[in-house]
């Protein structure tokens, strides 16, 4: 037998209030790693920014387009080593609850300023030679069954009208954070459309996108374009791809920091949890600690005893919260509108947070104990009538 | 024979609320090795508080107590720990086992903080289970067994690392007259054949006969 045994054996002496000490923490770990999941899904387009990337937008507001025009002028700027450009396309895809970006895009270059989405090089071929081709990501290729040839029918809103696009190409995500429920086709093809049906609704684009040379140059390149369009009829404003990402967040930054808030509020409950577990359990077994001591059992063996006891039950909380957020966090996801997270996934460091948690909480909750254990003489914890 | 136990000049007083309550006033006491001394009192005499002293489980306010040459009283919290592991075996009114743990389980718990391997430890915890005849209820827990039985597991406990001095509070206030004359029994076994000093506090003359010397305390001093 060794003083480990005693730990466990007096971790599950009261099965039912360790089983609900350890179920009340592995649901808050469970709820912060699910909370720590979404604020890093609501973050995900800032983290995937590139630092080399700017967006130049209307000034007044992003719905609101710029001249195609612009392109030229732009590229000419020192610094610039490449641009591209995009428009909102919206539209309905089978329903309306089927939700992802569809964009029409600058075909040539897109590929090149986003090189995190990886497009086989016959596969971008096949999308270059032909007007209606688009390219899709691969999650949503794996969401609606779609392979190459397939023909996609857009209903359009921003754009009116019933679009068709021809599947010629599956781009796959370079990184974790990559967004792959994207849509891309040829913005020519929008723009002719739009010419011969529409007045006046041709040769704008939503936003462009400017890779350069080097990221220290970024605010003074950003100045240098807005500069070009003061007074024009559609001053830009161009700022780092990670400021108009996080501009996107930022109406929801409430929601986030109180997401993030109430995170860090379930440890404090969990710490409660544990805390009144571990003070009930040590103020039943005062006698018996002063019996250890009589034995002559020291203090040192007492922490050992009270503090691995509190550290166990945490971390098997701990355990089995982190073993049951990877599956309720793909059932969130299952749950909620398609398309409401790109990228949704348990980050690392939500692990390690959780871990150094369960951790912290151990520790925490099993100081007053200790501290009572250790103070009571051993004469009042003989006297001791639980 | 030299006194193993030597309590001199002890005094101690208690707090209750803003109260001072003498306890002991300057006792002196010598008991020598092989002795089985029983202290007896009535209620609130002190018996327990200076049984306490000799076990180190508590320090006087002043004098000395010294135990085989140590003056336990000028020992620090965890000299004095390792300082009854190894010369103090001490058995409680109410047997005080703890109840996860099995008879063996029990009994080993001492040996815990000894170099012993855990061969070594069976052997010991066996031997002290033979001595106190529960060799056959080694895996049970202590609600399996009877009030006697619970205290002989004790008894082991408190013989299991062979301890220079056994301390006994009340060993058989909570037994009934058959079992109390076993545990009686054995204690003095313990005394006459394992040679064992034994001081014993109780309030039953049937208890006291057992004991070679008895002394009275009354109000915090031996008369």
């Amino acid at each position: 037998m060794r003083v480990f045994k005693l730990m466990l054996k007096n971790a599950l002496r009261h099965k039912l209030r360790s089983f609900l000490t350890i179920l009340g923490i592995a649901i808050a770990v469970l709820a912060f790693g699910l909370l720590r999941t979404v604020v890093t899904a609501w973050y995900s387009g800032v983290e995937a920014s590139a630092a080399n990337r700017l967006i130049t937008r209307n000034a007044v507001s992003f719905i609101f387009p710029l001249p195609y025009a612009y392109r030229d002028q732009i590229a000419k700027v020192p610094g610039v080593e490449q641009i591209t450009y995009a428009n909102w396309f919206g539209g309905v895809y089978i329903d309306k609850n089927q939700f992802f970006a569809r964009l029409a895009v600058d075909a040539k270059t897109i590929f090149d300023v986003y090189p995190e989405f990886i497009v086989p090089k016959d596969q971008f071929e096949a999308f270059q030679r032909e007007r209606n081709a688009c390219v899709i990501g691969s999650d949503i290729a794996t969401r609606y069954n779609l392979k190459l040839g397939d023909l996609m029918q857009l209903e359009g809103d921003i754009y009116p009208g019933k679009w068709a696009f021809v599947v010629r190409g599956i781009y796959r995500p370079r990184d974790k954070t990559t967004d792959a429920t994207q849509m891309f086709f040829h913005w020519t093809y929008v723009d002719e459309q739009m010419k011969q049906e529409m007045l006046g609704r041709g040769g704008d684009v939503g936003w462009y996108v400017i890779r350069i040379k080097n990221p220290d140059d970024a605010a003074r390149i950003s100045n240098d374009i807005d500069a070009l369009f003061k007074n024009s009829r559609a001053e830009t404003k161009t700022e780092s791809e990670r400021q108009f990402q996080q501009g996107f967040i930022s109406s929801a930054s409430v929601i986030i920091t109180s997401l993030n808030v109430m995170s860090f509020v379930i440890i404090g409950i969990i710490m409660l949890i544990l805390g009144n577990t571990m003070i009930m359990s040590a103020r039943e077994r005062t006698l018996e600690y002063a019996v250890l001591k009589t034995l002559g059992f020291s203090s040192g063996h007492l922490v050992g005893l009270i503090g691995g006891e509190s550290l166990l039950i945490s971390f098997l909380g701990g355990g089995f919260g982190l073993l049951f957020t990877y599956p309720f966090v793909a059932a969130f996801q299952a749950f909620v509108p398609k398309g409401w997270f790109p990228v949704f996934y348990v980050e690392f460091v939500t692990v390690v947070l959780a871990g150094l948690s369960a951790l912290l909480v151990g520790v925490v909750a099993s100081i007053f104990p200790i501290q009572r254990a250790r103070r009571t003489t051993i004469v009042e914890g003989l006297r001791f009538i639980g | 024979m030299a006194a193993l136990i030597t309590v001199q000049n002890v005094s101690k007083s208690y707090w209750r609320d803003s109260f001072k309550i003498p306890v002991l006033k300057n006792i002196t006491l010598e008991v020598p090795e092989g002795e089985f001394l029983g202290l007896m009192g009535p209620s609130g005499s002190g018996k327990t508080t200076l049984l306490n002293l000799v076990a180190g489980i508590d320090k006087p306010d002043t004098g000395a107590v010294v135990i085989d040459s140590t003056d336990i009283a000028k020992l620090g919290e965890s000299a004095l720990a390792k300082w009854r592991s190894r010369h103090i075996g001490f058995i409680f009114q109410f047997y005080n086992l703890l109840p996860v743990l099995t008879a063996f389980e029990n009994i080993e718990l001492p040996l815990l903080l000894t170099p012993l391997s855990k061969k070594g430890r069976r052997e010991h915890v066996e031997t002290a289970l033979n001595v106190v005849g529960l060799a056959d209820r080694m895996h049970h827990y202590p609600k399996q067994l009877s009030g006697g039985q619970e205290q002989r597991v004790a008894i082991a406990r408190a013989i299991v690392t062979d301890p220079t001095l056994l301390v006994a509070d009340e060993p058989t206030g909570d037994l009934d007259k058959n079992s109390a004359d076993e545990i009686l029994t054995l204690l003095e076994r313990l005394n006459k054949e394992y040679k064992k000093t034994i001081v014993m506090v109780t309030h039953d003359p049937r208890a006291a006969e057992r004991a070679h010397t008895v002394r009275q305390l009354d109000k915090g001093e031996l008369t």
